[in-house]
């Protein structure tokens, strides 16, 4: 049974789990010392120099897990101990190089940054390498390679830099919150902050104020989990303590319904689904920023209509993402959302329920259409605002969608579309590659997702975003 | 009058949207629509007894076929009076 990807991701994973633990039981204050030393016991050290390193960065670990820097608005953090200060020198001639004689290397560098020495062995100058990697591409011995840290190579937005000390340090001013350098990082060392005491306590408080705890799930479940059936995770849900269990994909129906009339209005328009890529439009193409959708995303449209229908309620999302940690917090969607959690965070909190959710009956969950569902593929976004704009008859509006996923190809489609050499009126931006799948608070990524996706979505009762919303109304 | 349909995942999958919409287009008919007021609701926790449906307070378990005959025999005739 694989219920994470790394090691890293375990070991986060099991830091959760024991604050979690502590947390239901009311003893966290008691024992948050002692959580280090429950994960590792003994003397002799499993990841790093020596077991007391090992606990100091756990113990930034069990921080980080309750909620970490208050005085730090981005919901990424890095752990300082736990960087490895690893080398960052850019492209560098290994010792493989054989000092051969046709010095590719050196005809393809368009900066004359390579020389020879004595040995025929190659060298790049620092002073004029631009860092372009056309050397590395061409060398038939794959010796030249690129020293860039994970974290930087990450983060498409160029937010990492590093601290006097060599540790990472983040750029609050560019990053978006996406998450790509916490799943890269392979020591661990950038982590999202978690808000799971939050919910324990929103959970514990329902029962003896009476409301009710709704949690809103993101339509990348279907390809999380895959250990046990769906109907399962479901009930796991309601036995650690919601009311009950709805499909964010009910909001994206909702979203892809009002958004197609919204395009067809205004003739162009970003999407608003994804929080990092709204944040990159608003940080890195402020002009653009009149086009992004005013729909609010899926997440905080369901919750809206929860939040109204449902009085007195509570709402927690979980989903594969670390920006809707900070769109949450946002002014207009915190009074609709209360908490925003991962899957990552959700196993967590089944095990230290010890809820193994493999031996529990099946329940349902079954709100949305297909179009709401595969929201949680890249593409998915484009072809319910087709359906959408078909389904309100809309038939004099030439859509032109164009979908992108991954920050590189958002920036290059923002970058276009500015400089009014990108032919469409829509443009849906997933920040993560692949779309939600991607996320970095899944627990699992894999080549079966996409079709994950598009199996669930294709088993939605409701076959139009008209027949799922009319619900609603 | 209230009356409530569950709308969460069990009730929809056995037809709630079929018996809100009979409901809807039934108020409309008799002319109901300023005494009887049809809301939804994400479970009532008694799924297995879905379509779950509340008339103020009381419960009834409602199947697509049988919405009219609910609503003859439990909204009209009360609301008639």
């Amino acid at each position: 049974m694989r219920k994470f990807d790394t090691k890293v991701q375990y070991l986060k994973y099991k830091v959760l789990r024991e604050v979690a633990r502590h947390a239901w039981d009311d003893t966290l204050l008691d024992s948050i010392f002692e959580i280090p030393k429950t994960i590792v016991p003994g003397n002799t050290p499993t990841m790093r120099c020596c077991v007391y390193k090992e606990r100091a960065i756990l113990g930034d670990r069990v921080k980080l897990a309750m909620g970490g820097d208050k005085s730090n608005p981005n919901v990424i953090e890095v752990i300082e101990t736990a960087c490895d200060e690893c080398p960052m020198g850019g492209y560098e001639v290994t010792n493989a190089c054989r000092g051969c004689l046709a010095h590719r290397c050196e005809d393809v560098c368009r900066f004359g940054a390579l020389t020879f020495d004595e040995n025929h062995v190659a060298h790049i100058d620092k002073t004029k390498c631009k860092e372009c990697g056309a050397c590395s591409r061409v060398c038939p011995y794959t010796a030249i390679i690129s020293r860039k840290r994970p974290c930087e190579n990450a983060c498409k937005v160029k937010a990492i830099t590093m601290n006097e000390d060599l540790s990472a340090r983040i750029d609050n001013s560019k990053c978006i919150e996406c998450g790509a350098c916490v799943y890269q990082c392979p020591f661990g060392a950038i982590t999202d902050k978690s808000y799971i005491l939050d919910v324990i306590d929103i959970i514990k408080k329902s029962k003896t104020e009476n409301f009710k705890v709704f949690a809103v799930v993101a339509p990348s479940i279907s390809s999380q989990f895959t250990y046990a059936r769906l109907g399962q995770v479901v009930k796991g849900l309601k036995e650690l303590g919601f009311h009950t269990v709805v499909e964010a994909a009910l909001g994206a129906d909702m979203v892809a319904f009002a958004e197609s009339k919204e395009l067809a209005e205004k003739g162009f328009l970003t999407s608003s689904c994804c929080p990092a890529f709204v944040s990159y439009i608003e940080k890195t193409f402020p002009d653009m920023k009149q086009f992004v959708s005013h729909n609010l995303s899926p997440m905080a449209a369901i919750a809206k209509y929860i939040k109204e229908h449902e009085a007195p309620c509570r709402v927690v999302f979980i989903g594969p993402c670390t920006a809707k940690k900070a769109e949450v917090q946002k002014k207009e969607v915190s009074r609709y959302v209360d908490a925003a959690m991962t899957f990552e965070e959700l196993q967590a909190l089944f095990d230290s329920k010890d809820i193994d959710i493999m031996t529990l009956g099946e329940d349902v969950l079954d709100n949305a259409s297909y179009f709401g569902r595969i929201f949680a593929r890249s593409g998915g976004l484009s072809d319910a605002v087709c359906q959408g704009l078909k389904e309100h008859g809309i038939t004099d509006f030439e859509y032109k969608p164009f979908a992108c996923d991954g920050i590189e190809a958002c920036r290059t489609a923002l970058f276009k579309k500015s400089k009014n050499m990108l032919d469409a009126n829509f443009i849906e931006g997933m920040a993560c590659v692949g779309g939600c799948i991607g996320g970095a608070g899944c627990l699992t990524h894999g080549e079966k997702n996409k079709a994950e996706v598009d199996k669930y979505g294709k088993e939605a009762y409701e076959k139009t975003i008209s027949d799922a919303i009319a619900l609603l109304k | 009058m209230k009356i409530t349909v569950c709308i969460g995942s069990s009730c929809h999958i056995k037809g709630s949207r079929q018996v809100v919409e009979q409901l809807q287009t039934l108020i409309r008919e008799y002319g109901l629509g300023d005494k009887v007021e049809l809301a939804g609701t994400f479970c009532m926790g008694k799924c297995d007894q879905g379509v779950c449906v509340t008339i103020d307070d009381t419960f009834f378990s409602v199947a697509p076929d049988d919405a009219k005959e609910f609503f003859v025999e439990n909204v009209l005739s009360k609301v008639a009076r």
